[in-house]
């Protein structure tokens, strides 16, 4: 084992690594918030009146979740042209991060509305809500709360699965990885930095998702 | 004309007939309490008068409106009646003010200040004007139920109805909660119970409802049928829970 090694020459490529890694902080931030609005009205209608949208969001996350998010890429990407759905790389790499995280998060939320205790429906039922108040301002708030560390694991899940849009040249993170190495064959350097940079994206994401929670989620005393 | 009217309600489980043929006339102002022994139906009929469950046969009356399960009526009655249940069912993500103003401000389009005029003077009526800001769960059992009182009274109905509000309560705390019973009931406030304190019911009630085995089996002045129960199921009653 003599290998050198050179992360110097890396830096040839800073603006590279840098673009991708700008790049993939937008992808996480947009699919996540797009994701979880996806997330809450599948589980909406996962738990709906209306048999056939109960049907359908079982369909949809069923469909999602038993297939390989590469697979659902290419579809979106290459397969929807076919018929006259055309989109770029990065609107074809953002759907297909939504669509996938929008099934997960909606099995998720749809076990936290599960989890509500009947008495607080039907005290609500009594002080006359209708279906919808129910749902947005009794149901599904203490429901996001009781599985949010799931809803959390699952967005960050998704940001390093954004490497896989890579594969349609968005021009991510890992992508950027891709291209530095082919350039100066420094495979081992390039990935490393890639990786340390998704764990600190990581770690950065589960940091603001904790301090919106610990805010959002606060039984501190209010003011009057 | 009677606030509350139910005409030969029958109920069905499945297969079990809960309720089979309840008649029961109460007027504004009565304090009726309902007791019996586990099963009895006690529960479902309370359930039936607001909505929140539905019956096969008969009819129920409430300030004028015929009761049933369909959400549009539900959401009519909510402005006549009110309930209090036995787990407080308190929101637990809203402050006790928010908990309150909830739905005046959602149902009765209240604006801001009046709702919050509105939920404090509720508060102080169960004596929690003090816990306006606070969250449900750093409440006591006993407070809690006041604070599910007061959301209730917020909709300013004509009858509350209280299913076993204190039996999830430590002794200790029972008594504030009779206490707020007992003001409402002399201020006029039409309240059916479903209840195991029979000091409560002998020394509050207007009338008892003794239900056996889904009938009203023996019912009149709260303090006579106490006194001197006729029928020797409420005797017995009478007997094994004093
Ligand atoms: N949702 C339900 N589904 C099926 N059976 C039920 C349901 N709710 C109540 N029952 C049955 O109906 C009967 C009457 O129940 P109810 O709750 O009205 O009794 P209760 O008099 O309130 O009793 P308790 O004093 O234990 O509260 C019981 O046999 C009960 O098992
Ligand atoms: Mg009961």
């Amino acid at each position: 084992m003599s290998y050198q090694l050179n992360f110097g020459a890396l830096l040839d490529y800073q603006d590279v690594l840098l673009d991708g890694l700008w790049m993939t902080v937008k992808l996480t931030l947009i699919s996540t918030v797009l994701g979880i609005l996806l997330g809450v009205l599948g589980a909406a209608a996962r738990r709906h009146r209306n048999a056939a949208l109960r049907h359908l969001s079982k369909a949809y996350v069923e469909l999602i979740r038993n297939t390989p998010f590469i697979v659902q890429l290419f579809f979106v990407f290459f397969g929807l042209p076919a018929i006259g759905i055309k989109m770029t790389a990065i609107e074809a790499g953002v759907l297909a991060l939504v669509i996938n995280l929008g099934a997960y998060l909606t099995e998720i939320i749809r076990a936290g509305i599960d989890a509500t205790p009947k008495g607080q429906l039907e005290a609500a039922r009594t002080l006359g809500l209708s279906s919808r108040q129910i749902f947005i301002r009794i149901v599904l708030p203490p429901a996001f709360q009781r599985v949010y560390s799931a809803v959390v694991s699952q967005c960050i899940i998704v940001m390093l699965g954004s490497a896989v849009v890579s594969q349609i040249s968005v021009p991510e993170l890992t992508f950027a990885a891709n291209f530095i190495q082919s350039r100066n064959f420094l495979s081992f350097e390039s990935y490393l930095v890639a990786a340390l940079f998704y764990l600190i994206l990581a770690f950065l994401m589960r940091l603001a998702f904790n301090l919106i929670g610990a805010r959002a989620f606060s039984r501190k005393e209010k003011t009057l | 004309m009677s606030l509350v009217s139910v005409r030969d309600v029958h109920k069905y489980f499945g297969e079990l007939h809960v309720l089979k043929g309840i008649d029961l006339t109460i007027n504004a102002g009565e304090v009726v309490s309902i007791i019996g022994r586990s099963g009895s139906g006690k529960s479902t009929l309370l359930r039936c008068m607001n909505g929140l469950e539905s019956y096969e046969q008969g009819a129920i009356i409430l300030d004028g409106m015929e009761v049933s399960t369909d959400e549009f009526q539900v959401r009519k009655l909510s402005h006549s009646v009110g309930m209090v249940f036995q787990s407080f069912n308190l929101f637990p993500h809203l402050t006790v003010g928010e908990n309150i103003m909830l739905a005046p401000k959602l149902i009765k389009r209240v604006g801001k200040e009046e709702a919050k005029k509105l939920a404090m003077e509720v508060l102080e009526k169960v004596g929690l004007a003090d816990k306006f800001g606070q969250y449900p769960e750093k409440l006591s059992g006993g407070q809690q139920q006041r604070v599910a009182i007061a959301r209730s009274l917020a909709m300013k109905p004509k009858v509350l109805l209280c299913d076993e509000i204190t039996s999830a309560l430590d002794p200790e705390l029972v008594g504030d909660v009779l206490k707020v019973l007992e003001q409402l009931a002399a201020e006029g406030m039409t309240l059916i119970l479903v209840t195991h304190e029979m000091n409560f019911a002998r020394d509050v009630g207007d009338r008892v409802v003794f239900m056996h085995q889904g009938k009203v089996h023996e019912t009149g002045d709260a303090k006579e049928v106490l006194a001197n129960p006729q029928t020797p199921e409420l005797q017995q009653f009478i007997g094994a829970v004093l």
